[in-house]
């Protein structure tokens, strides 16, 4: 009966080891809520490892992202909000730091450009279908005036 | 006009932008340090255990603050220059040795030669963290009153040392 009960409980324990190793498990970090595991997990994998730069906080086996993972868990664990932590290592390592650079002057470029990009080759876009339409010697050569309207939809 | 002026002009911006990333070393990150003043710290002498080496107390001369460890392979490249800018006398060298174990770097300073005038000793890195450090070496030039002028990444040399780091010195400390 106490056996039974002793393997279940090593069972058990072997169980949970194996959810929780994830990255962080192998710094042997304790959380007191799941809610702020996952606060930890989320800030990881928002931060860059300075180290592998193409890797997150979270992911990454470099020695300093170790150090930092700890950085981020002793600031979180004295009750630091995300903005203070995140603000912690941009005071540091700078703006390089965050996967999500804040909206500012030298970032619009960066948030808005692709979005800018798309409408000008919409319009760029608009322009060849309808160009046809626009310049009559043009349209029955490419056959579109045959079908007898000017709707630039119907261009083969 | 438009039709071959648009597409050209988009072919030139394109082409300025692309130029303009080519040779940049993209593992270079800026430091946000740059014009601040430099994080303090007391650690511990590498030299001397029970001594500290304290920042604050360099104000009122410029020095030069390199982060080093007997692990990192660029910084036996960095040595010799260390040494020879050391012997020119010119600024205070503060060695800042970065995680690494007291006693292999004191076995590098012993068999290789001590360019610094001070080292300080910071074995776990949280100070490290405060400089922004990501790597050795890296060098710190710090001003007479304690402001961060300039930050290299990787091994000085020679010609690093002579256009980045003298003509920022005050003009006593130049050539």
């Amino acid at each position: 009966m106490s056996s039974l009960t002793r393997s279940g409980a090593a069972f058990g324990l072997l169980f949970a080891g194996l959810v929780a190793s994830s990255a962080w498990a192998i710094d042997s970090l304790t959380f007191s809520s799941t809610a702020q595991e996952q606060r930890f997990q989320a800030l990881t994998q928002e931060l860059r490892c300075l180290v592998c730069q193409n890797q997150n906080l979270a992911d990454s086996d470099a020695e300093l992202a170790r150090d930092l993972r700890l950085e981020v868990y002793e600031m979180l664990v004295a009750g630091k909000s995300n903005a203070e932590i995140k603000g912690f290592l941009v005071d540091r390592y700078g703006e390089f730091v965050l996967y999500q650079p804040p909206v500012r002057g030298g970032t619009i470029a960066l948030w808005f450009g692709p979005i800018a990009l798309l409408i000008f080759g919409f319009f760029l876009a608009r322009r060849w279908w309808r160009r046809p339409t626009a310049n009559p010697s043009a349209v029955t050569a490419s056959g579109v005036a045959q079908n007898g309207d000017n709707d630039p939809g119907e261009f083969p | 006009m438009w039709r071959y002026g648009l597409p050209l002009l988009m072919f030139l911006a394109l082409a300025v932008l692309l130029y303009s990333g080519l040779g940049k070393d993209t593992h270079l990150v800026p430091s946000p340090l740059i014009n601040k003043p430099a994080p303090l710290f007391s650690l511990p002498d590498l030299l001397d255990p029970t001594r500290k080496v304290e920042n604050a107390a360099l104000k009122g001369k410029p020095y030069l603050l390199n982060v080093w460890a007997s692990w990192c392979a660029a910084c036996r490249q960095e040595h010799p220059v260390l040494m020879r800018f050391a012997a020119e006398k010119r600024l205070t060298l503060v060695g800042f040795n970065w995680k690494d174990a007291p006693a292999d770097a004191l076995a590098v300073i012993r068999t290789t030669g001590n360019p610094y005038d001070l080292i300080a000793s910071d074995e776990v890195g949280r100070v490290g963290i405060d400089f922004g450090v990501y790597g050795a070496p890296e060098s710190f030039l710090i001003d007479a009153d304690g402001k961060i002028l300039y930050k290299h990444v990787g091994p000085l040399d020679q010609d690093s040392i002579r256009s980045k780091i003298l003509p920022l010195l005050p003009p006593g400390c130049q050539p």
